[in-house]
């Protein structure tokens, strides 16, 4: 593991190159992540799903069909099998895919627009303001998320259970997290000097946010959206599991909720059940690996500790290979 | 004190809120949930007066003659003698009651599984912490994996390895249907027997959560002035990982306990489903897909009410174990 670790991060980590005077690296490279391994991973698996999820759909059948062979096992023809209702478990699984991916993001939108507001918005104007927001923040904060969720959605009838509805659901119930991280940076930003010579200049309070505030946030907010995205896909799973969902939606929660129906389980049919959750957990993970890599930025002290880790290692090793 | 009230008063304001969202939520969402319930009544051969009308009218609007604030005040006056209104799925048992007979059984499996992932994870996550760099941080990717699955397809994989292929436990209930419940040690057994596998379920999927929070800080804490000076004056690794690392960095899992129970709590609602265990989470799912609006609303209230007590106590804790949160 550690040997895995620390070859292949060698060389793009921008280490003293051999060549002489190496220039300083540009300001902006300090706002992209170093490439390690686990970014490496993250980022393949991500754009891996986003791939199928895009791409997907339209080189796989429809997945609708309904065959007479039904629960096939995987096959060389049909490669997941098929469903109990013969359906393709492939094609099924590149629409939900996309139809998961289109929630999240849309959802991870909505939240980071959200948390942006109540947290820097707030931190920023101080006073009575952060305070009301913060309490807000708190309280949406401690409230259980998803029994909320299940409540909204079995007061809205289900012809007018769209995509927006459960989208703006799951984003007004999953903000909180993110509105407080924001708010300790942005309290921690809006006491330094060029903020306050931007205030007495003169400048209005929204430019002093968006040009003097917000680049510094840029990490953070990545990072929060990151996690909004893994909390949505992981939420509308749930609620579509639960046949709570958006209707005539297709994703991988419906696909699970269809599963769980047409008794997969009891019927052994792993194929059918196995392969959306193991997508969502893949995407999770990967998008969590990314978001490793966007904290060593928030947090350098983060980088620091993994960059003395791989010194001291090497030293080590060295140290070995002297002693033979 | 004043960290005990202001406490007190934070979550006093929450509960309110919750109140206020269960007053609102009906009113501003499309549908007309009382003629849904009222048909569903009369189906169940119940007598619908118009006081019973009135009656779920506050609880869930609708209602023309009172004006709004009124409602409100009635809705929370009804609250608070514990008037819940009257379930239809087990017509014609009050709310409270079906509520008070499942909650036990959500309360011990989720209070339990998630005692046992707190301890192991932050355990874990010291120890991986202590040394990184070492085999120890492979467990890193496995755990973040674990920490992304959906607790119910968890629980789905494991009903499927677990009881359909081993057939080691039972893949539904919580317990043995022929026994009678009681506090005796057969039916005990046989809730923990049957109970073993949903709280597996919450154990593995919110174990990652507290392993890496405890890693970071271990992480972070390994370079602070106080641990080298540990260090220096020779002190037994053992005790540096316990009274100076270990201490400190596991404060700030203590104060996110309130995020990692709000995952916990969503996370074993959609678990008892696949499970159909006794518990509150599958009354909510049967409330909803019977329409039965009024237990739904009392479900939700007690989950945020039980909740809210967690975090509550667990706050009232921290402040105990770190007197820099009284000192402020």
């Amino acid at each position: 593991m550690t040997d895995t670790q620390s070859v292949p991060a060698a060389g793009a980590t921008g280490a003293p190159a051999p060549a002489p005077a190496p220039r300083p690296a540009p300001a902006w490279r300090a706002l992209l992540p170093t490439m390690t391994p686990w970014l490496a991973t993250g980022l393949t698996l991500v754009l891996g799903i986003c791939l199928f999820g895009l791409v997907g759909p339209l080189l796989v059948g429809d997945p609708d069909a309904i065959r007479d062979v039904g629960l096939q096992p995987p096959s060389g023809e049909l490669w997941l099998g098929t469903t109990q209702t013969g359906q393709d478990v492939l094609a099924q699984l590149a629409h939900a895919t996309r139809g998961s991916l289109q929630i999240g993001f849309l959802v991870g939108v909505l939240a980071t627009v959200l948390s942006a507001f109540f947290g820097i918005y707030g931190a920023y104007v101080g006073g009575a303001a952060d305070e009301a927001f913060s309490l807000l923040t708190n309280v949406f904060l401690v409230i259980p998320g998803l029994p909320l969720v299940i409540v909204i959605s079995g007061f809205v009838p289900r012809e007018s259970r769209g995509l927006w509805t459960i989208a703006v659901v799951l984003a007004l119930t999953s903000w909180a997290a993110s509105a407080r991280v924001l708010r300790a940076q942005t309290l921690s930003v809006r006491n330094r000097e060029y903020v306050a010579a931007s205030k007495l200049a003169g400048e209005r309070s929204w430019r002093v946010i968006v040009v003097e505030i917000l680049p510094n946030l840029l990490p953070v907010l990545a990072s929060q959206f990151v996690f909004a995205v893994i909390a949505a896909v992981l939420g509308e799973a749930g609620l579509s599991f639960l046949g709570l969902g958006a209707s005539g939606s297709a994703t991988l929660g419906t696909m699970l909720f269809y599963a769980q129906n047409g008794f997969a389980l009891p019927l052994g049919a792993w194929w059918w059940f196995a392969p959306p959750g193991l997508l969502i957990a893949l995407l999770g993970t990967g998008l969590s690996l990314v978001n490793f890599s966007i904290d060593e930025i928030v947090n350098p002290k983060l980088k620091n500790v993994r960059l003395h880790r791989r010194r001291t290692r090497t030293a080590a090793r060295a140290a070995r290979k002297e002693h033979r | 004190m004043n960290y005990l009230l202001r406490k007190l008063g934070f979550y006093a304001v929450a509960f309110w809120a919750a109140l206020t969202l269960n007053f609102v939520i009906p009113r501003l969402l499309p549908g007309d949930p009382v003629d849904i319930l009222l048909a569903k009544l009369s189906q169940r051969g119940a007598v619908v007066t118009p006081e019973t009308r009135k009656a779920y009218a506050t609880l869930l609007g609708g209602d023309t003659d009172a004006s709004l604030p009124s409602q409100y005040v009635t809705y929370l006056a009804n609250i608070f003698k514990g008037d819940l209104g009257t379930s239809i799925s087990y017509f014609p048992a009050p709310v409270t009651e079906v509520i008070g007979a499942s909650m036990p059984w959500t309360m011990a499996l989720i209070g339990i599984a998630t005692v046992i992932a707190a301890l192991l994870g932050v355990l874990l996550g010291a120890l991986v912490g202590w040394k990184p760099g070492t085999w120890l941080d492979s467990m890193v990717p496995a755990t973040t994996l674990l920490a992304a699955v959906p607790y119910f397809w968890l629980s789905l994989v494991l009903v499927y390895v677990l009881s359909r292929v081993l057939n080691l436990f039972p893949a539904q209930g919580g317990y043995d249907v022929v026994l009678d419940p009681g506090w005796n040690t057969e039916f005990i057994g046989s809730a923990l027997y049957y109970g073993f596998l949903p709280a597996l379920t919450i154990v593995l999927a919110s174990i990652g959560g507290w392993l890496l929070g405890m890693r970071n800080m271990m992480v972070s804490t390994l370079s602070e002035d106080y641990v080298l000076t540990a260090r220096a004056k020779g002190l037994p690794a053992r005790w540096v990982l316990r009274d100076y690392a270990a201490r400190n960095a596991v404060l700030p899992s203590v104060a996110g306990f309130a995020i990692s129970l709000a995952f916990v709590v969503s996370g074993s609602v959609v678990t008892e489903q696949v499970f159909s265990y006794p518990g509150i989470g599958s009354r909510l799912l049967a409330a909803v897909t019977n329409n039965d609006y009024a237990l739904m609303q009392g479900v939700f209230l007690f989950i945020t009410l039980a909740v809210l007590g967690a975090n509550l106590v667990v706050d009232l804790l921290y402040g105990l174990i770190d007197p820099r949160t009284r000192a402020r």
